[in-house]
């Protein structure tokens, strides 16, 4: 004699467990985007205050004006979109946040040019274009120099920005930079564009050359000064 | 949106949660009828049983397995024994040979041809209503037929009774993984016992009426798995098989990674190539539990672990390729940071949470099994070893089983 009764129950049992396990999982999923939420807003408060530190930076000195007081959670925040895209599902909040992050890279990258401009700080600046698509087999290798690199140097900001997002700003520097997505990956140097892979080596010259960036040996804590 | 490779994880989890809460509303339900009896059973009336031992190369264990059948609980004159030497090439036949003064033991000798062969030699000389094998490398605990034979007191719907079969043997880390493997076994068995649904009868004493063999015919190679196949005739035929939980034997398990190997691998290419034999049995209610639950229970197990550890190997090839990419494009600038732990990083999608409910409940399995094999609750260091050594190998004999299937090669006993 079979129990069907007994087959509907763990059947009914089955299903409550699985979408138990989706609440939990979109529970802690929701919780992590609020914890991404919450850095952004920190670092789009940060980077209004630089700004508006800036504005008013004929009454202030340079000497005031350190580099600490830029975004400086830039680097987390990439590091957890990346992860979030690739373990939480590529919802649309997470399309939303990575659209404001790179908006808040963008604006970060013109602040703090504009402060090393202006007050001359020592600074280095990497924009980095890439794609996710298996198609560009060198971008993982060029992320992975990238990141030694902004380790090695805590002066370099390395911007990255990923060549699909809809993003007009994103879009008016590819515009800009004439990246195309056959190039990739892609590098902006000083308005230099240089396409394809390149080296620990070459990039390091170049670092070192053309931005003449003295060699520091690498603090711990400033990795998070740069953002990715 | 979730790419196939997902939506086949999810189906297997799906699947598998269902055979884990299957089981546990199965113990629920039965779990009063769970006896574990202490002391020294008594029947109304001792049926006389015959019990074959066949012998391949058993010159270690023989005499061990056989002095367990002569201080059975079981009235002296009751007891016919069997001991049938299936050609061995070691002392085996000179130690059963010892044996023959014994007023209730036959011996033979034979050419090698198999278990079966010899198991069928052994049928061929049954005069009793009742019959059962022990296998030469297994040591029947005092009590354990008296308690089986009780089964067939009570119900006499009951055509054949398995015991619980535990682990014996010099301790190591692969025996004590088996260990808690076959604690496991036991709780399972006696889950599959309640439905109606044993899909083996070990070779370590289960007992049959002879009847199942006068009807059904004898045994069948069974792809060198014979109690399997014959438990898989009596299903067809529904005839009841119930499990014996408190009947304990006592077996040599292989004490090698190579060895363990080549058994499991003989197991699983037994049942697969039993099935299907037996497909037409798949889902036919008038099988009951056995071609409802068990069949496939098995089926959604082997396509599980070999699915899981696919999408392992993928990950871990991965993973290896960009710990290569990284090595070629920075050397070994490796930087050295402190590692912080942040809890953003654990992974939380759906299916974490449903892996790790099917794993408490297979522990809950083996701490039941080991409150009725062991008598004791807490948990074994047991445990430890049966994650990892059963995690780590047992994909390598299901994957090579269903390999054997295809390309038809056919594993050897040893």
């Amino acid at each position: 004699m079979i129990d069907w009764k007994k087959y509907l129950i763990v059947l009914l049992i089955t299903t409550g467990l699985f979408f138990t396990a989706i609440y939990l999982s979109n529970y802690f999923g929701n919780k992590k985007i609020d914890q991404l939420k919450s850095i952004q807003d920190k670092i789009a408060i940060d980077i209004l205050s630089s700004e508006t530190q800036f504005s008013l930076l004929s009454e202030l000195s340079c000497k005031n004006f350190s580099d600490a007081i830029l975004s400086s959670e830039l680097n987390e925040l990439g590091k957890k979109l990346e992860w979030g895209q690739d373990n939480l599902g590529s919802s649309e909040e997470l399309v939303y946040l990575k659209k404001y992050y790179s908006l808040l890279e963008i604006k970060d990258y013109l602040l703090a040019k504009k402060i090393s401009t202006r007050c001359g700080t020592k600074s280095t600046f990497i924009l980095y274009f890439y794609t996710k698509t298996e198609s560009c087999t060198e971008c993982v290798g060029q992320g992975i120099v990238l990141s030694t690199l902004r380790e090695k140097y805590p002066g370099l900001r390395v911007y990255s920005f990923d060549y699909s997002i809809d993003l007009s700003a994103v879009k008016s520097m590819l515009q800009i930079y004439k990246i195309k997505d056959t190039a990739l990956p892609a590098l902006v140097i000083e308005d230099d564009v240089l396409t394809g892979f390149h080296s620990l080596e070459d990039l390091e010259t170049r670092i070192k050359e053309s931005f003449k960036l003295q060699e520091t040996t690498p603090i711990e804590g400033n990795n998070n000064k740069a953002s990715s | 949106m979730a790419s196939i490779f997902d939506v086949v994880l999810y189906v297997l989890i799906f699947l598998s949660v269902y055979v884990q809460v299957f089981f546990f509303v199965t113990f629920l339900e039965n779990r009063k009828k769970i006896i574990i009896r202490n002391g020294k059973t008594k029947l109304k009336f001792y049926p006389a049983v015959t019990i074959a031992v066949p012998c391949w190369n058993e010159e270690n264990t023989v005499e061990k397995t056989v002095r367990s059948l002569l201080n059975l609980n079981y009235p002296k004159d009751k007891i016919k024994i069997l001991l049938l030497d299936d050609g061995s090439s070691d002392n085996t036949f000179k130690v059963i040979k010892r044996f023959e003064e014994y007023p209730n033991i036959k011996i033979f000798h034979k050419e090698n041809g198999g278990k079966y062969t010899a198991l069928n030699l052994a049928l061929q000389n049954t005069e009793t209503d009742f019959f059962g094998g022990l296998d030469a490398d297994s040591f029947a605990d005092s009590e354990s037929l008296v308690r089986i034979m009780s089964y067939f007191e009570k119900d006499p719907e009951v055509m054949a009774v398995a015991p619980s079969v535990i682990v014996s043997g010099p301790k190591s880390i692969i025996r004590n993984a088996q260990k808690a493997e076959y604690n496991m076994g036991v709780y399972l068995k006696k889950m599959l016992g309640f439905l109606g649904a044993i899909n083996v009868t070990p070779g370590p004493l289960t007992i049959f009426r002879k009847k199942v063999f006068d009807d059904l015919g004898y045994y069948r190679h069974g792809y060198n798995t014979e109690d399997m196949e014959i438990a898989y005739r009596m299903q067809k035929n529904n005839y009841k098989i119930e499990h014996c939980n408190d009947a304990f034997v006592h077996t040599n398990t292989p004490g090698t990674v190579r060895k363990l190997f080549r058994q499991r691998l003989r197991w699983i290419y037994g049942f697969i190539n039993n099935t299907i034999d037996y497909k037409n049995v798949l889902f036919r209610k008038k099988y009951g539990n056995f071609a409802l639950f068990t069949l496939p229970m098995g089926v959604i197990s082997i396509a599980s672990v070999s699915y899981l550890f696919g999408r392992i190997i993928y990950n871990l090839v991965h993973f290896l390729y960009l710990k290569i990419v990284q090595l070629k494009v920075i050397g070994f600038n490796f930087s050295v940071r402190s590692f912080n732990f942040d809890p953003f990083f654990v992974n939380t999608q759906f299916f974490i949470f449903l892996i790790i409910f099917i794993y408490l409940l297979v522990i809950f399995s083996i701490i039941l099994g080991r409150k009725m094999t062991e008598g004791k609750w807490n948990l074994s260091l047991d445990m430890l070893y049966f994650f990892p050594v059963f995690g780590l190998i047992a994909p390598f004999w299901l994957l090579k089983a269903v390999y054997n299937t295809i390309l038809q090669r056919k594993p050897a006993w040893r």
